[in-house]
């Protein structure tokens, strides 16, 4: 049964959103860090970068396979998390803590409304 | 509808995620690939290698047959004795690779690739058909009667005993499992069935491959499991298999090795030996040894954090005529070198090593440097 925080948002492919003011920060599911098992390598975005909702904007590579993130948002890259790349396997240990990937000023906030409750992802899910 | 061997349910209590794999479903996981990795070069792993083929060979002139389709020299093997070797087509292409074993004077077994079985049956059922005097042969495909499995890592010798006590009985005789030589093999009694055990493997490190009848396989796999338990022994899957071997580029058939690619060109032609007499292929790969060959397979290491190498990626050369050279065929992170690592086909003039190289991951050119084969060494 994977974790599934109250306090965030989450889109069908498996990314969270946690917003604080007009940023979110952004990252991968307990859900999909485990279907996924040992990260070796995340590959972020430029900071600054523009992205829309659904834009294909990080890659995770596991052993096996490397899979596309997508941005559950609209806005712009403010930071990411650097930590990932000397410590890649933090997506599978805390990914809702140091595992996060990025934080977004969001050009359109209502978009969040959109995004799927925790009851929802969990059915989706079968938490 | 995919092939399960008599392990599958067991694998299935232990949790294992299981994949599809050459027309099998087989556990790739039981906890993750890189724990599993690191388990086998520490401590020891087993691994449910029952999909694999086994071909027996039985006959006066099973040697001379065996020489004439097969690279290495099986005149060299005593009884009790297995061999590397290659099977190769008419133009020195690589149709599997293999282990041969001499179980008894004129009793051959074959240990085949799982997803080559119909093919190589096919073939050496074909050649035998033209072989002179081939009623004297016996050639028998016996994979759905025969399973096996594979337990390696350095401590799989302390306890190999408790699990087959008392001696062989044919093949390589000695008092112990534990005695067996590198690439020796013996016939010892498991509750008083046949188990094949040999000093090979497929990881780099020590340790036993054992082959017995399916309906004894499962009891062994509980017995190995439960008897290293102690020992730090874990069950391992296909996943670690894969990174094991790459790490020290050991050839996986379908990647290094396939039909359009000769043993010469895949740098295993130490296994071929042109002077035994003649064999399938040889004069290809004996133009190959005298010439030289169009690529040559190389190990390469990443020389900076990146995304793991994988296979297809094209291969570049570096500098201000960069142009692209050839292509990755087996790639991934090292779980014990904590870097990429890979092993691909290039021009030969860009095989040697401390050759910069670049790998094109996602559209971008990453550096990585041709390295000595193996990538990993176990340190001294």
């Amino acid at each position: 049964m994977s974790n599934i925080p109250s306090d965030l948002r989450y889109a069908k492919s498996h990314e969270w959103v946690r917003v604080s003011g007009d940023t979110a920060t952004v990252g991968i599911t307990d859900h999909a860090q485990h279907e996924l098992t040992d990260v070796v390598f995340v590959e972020l975005p430029a900071k600054d970068r523009q992205l829309k909702a659904g834009d294909a904007c990080a890659v995770v590579e596991s052993v096996k396979t490397a899979s596309d993130i997508y941005s559950p948002v609209s806005g712009q890259i403010v930071e990411v998390n650097k930590a990932l790349s000397d410590n890649p396997a933090l997506v599978n240990s805390e990914p809702y803590g140091n595992g996060w990937f990025y934080k977004i000023k969001l050009s359109n906030p209502g978009e969040v409304n959109a995004l799927l409750t925790p009851e929802q992802y969990k059915q989706q899910v079968g938490g | 509808m995919l092939k399960r061997t008599p392990l599958f349910e067991l694998h299935q209590k232990l949790g294992a995620r299981l994949v599809e794999f050459g027309g099998w479903e087989m556990p790739v996981q039981y906890t993750s690939i890189v724990d599993e990795h690191l388990a086998v070069r520490k401590s020891g792993g087993i691994f449910d290698i029952s999909h694999m083929g086994e071909v027996l060979l039985t006959g006066k002139r099973a040697a001379i047959f065996l020489n004439h389709v097969l690279t290495n020299d099986i005149r060299k093997l005593a009884e009790g004795q297995g061999q590397y070797t290659l099977m190769c087509n008419e133009r020195g292409g690589v149709i599997d690779d293999l282990y041969a074993y001499r179980l008894r004077a004129e009793e051959y077994l074959l240990i085949i690739n799982a997803s080559r079985i119909d093919d190589d049956v096919a073939w050496l059922q074909k050649q035998l058909a033209a072989f002179p005097d081939r009623d004297s042969i016996d050639l028998q495909n016996a994979s759905a009667r025969i399973g096996a499995v594979a337990i390696q890592g350095p401590r799989v010798v302390e306890f190999i005993d408790q699990c087959f006590p008392s001696c062989s009985h044919c093949g390589t005789l000695v008092a112990r499992a534990s005695d067996l030589a590198k690439n020796q093999i013996g016939e010892f009694h498991f509750f008083g069935q046949p188990a094949w055990v040999s000093r090979t493997g497929y990881t780099g490190e020590d340790g036993f491959e054992v082959v017995s009848p399916s309906e004894t396989i499962a009891a062994i796999w509980s017995k190995v499991l439960a008897t290293g338990h102690q020992y730090c022994l874990q069950p391992a899957g296909l996943g670690a298999r894969d990174t094991l071997r790459t790490e020290v580029c050991y050839p996986l058939y379908g990647h290094e090795l396939d039909e359009e690619t000769t043993p010469i060109e895949a740098g295993v032609g130490f296994f071929v030996s042109l002077d035994k007499g003649d064999f399938i292929g040889r004069s290809v790969l004996a133009e190959q040894k005298a010439k030289g060959v169009g690529k040559k397979s190389v190990a390469f290491k990443m020389t900076d954090k990146s995304a793991p190498p994988r296979p297809h990626y094209p291969i570049w050369s570096t500098g201000a005529n960069a142009a692209p050279i050839g292509e990755v065929v087996s790639g991934t992170q090292s779980p014990s070198l904590n870097i990429g690592i890979g092993m691909g086909y290039v021009k030969p003039e860009f095989a040697k090593a401390q050759t910069p190289i670049e790998i094109e991951i996602r559209g971008k050119r990453y550096a990585a440097v041709v390295v000595p084969k193996p990538i990993y060494r176990k340190p001294d």
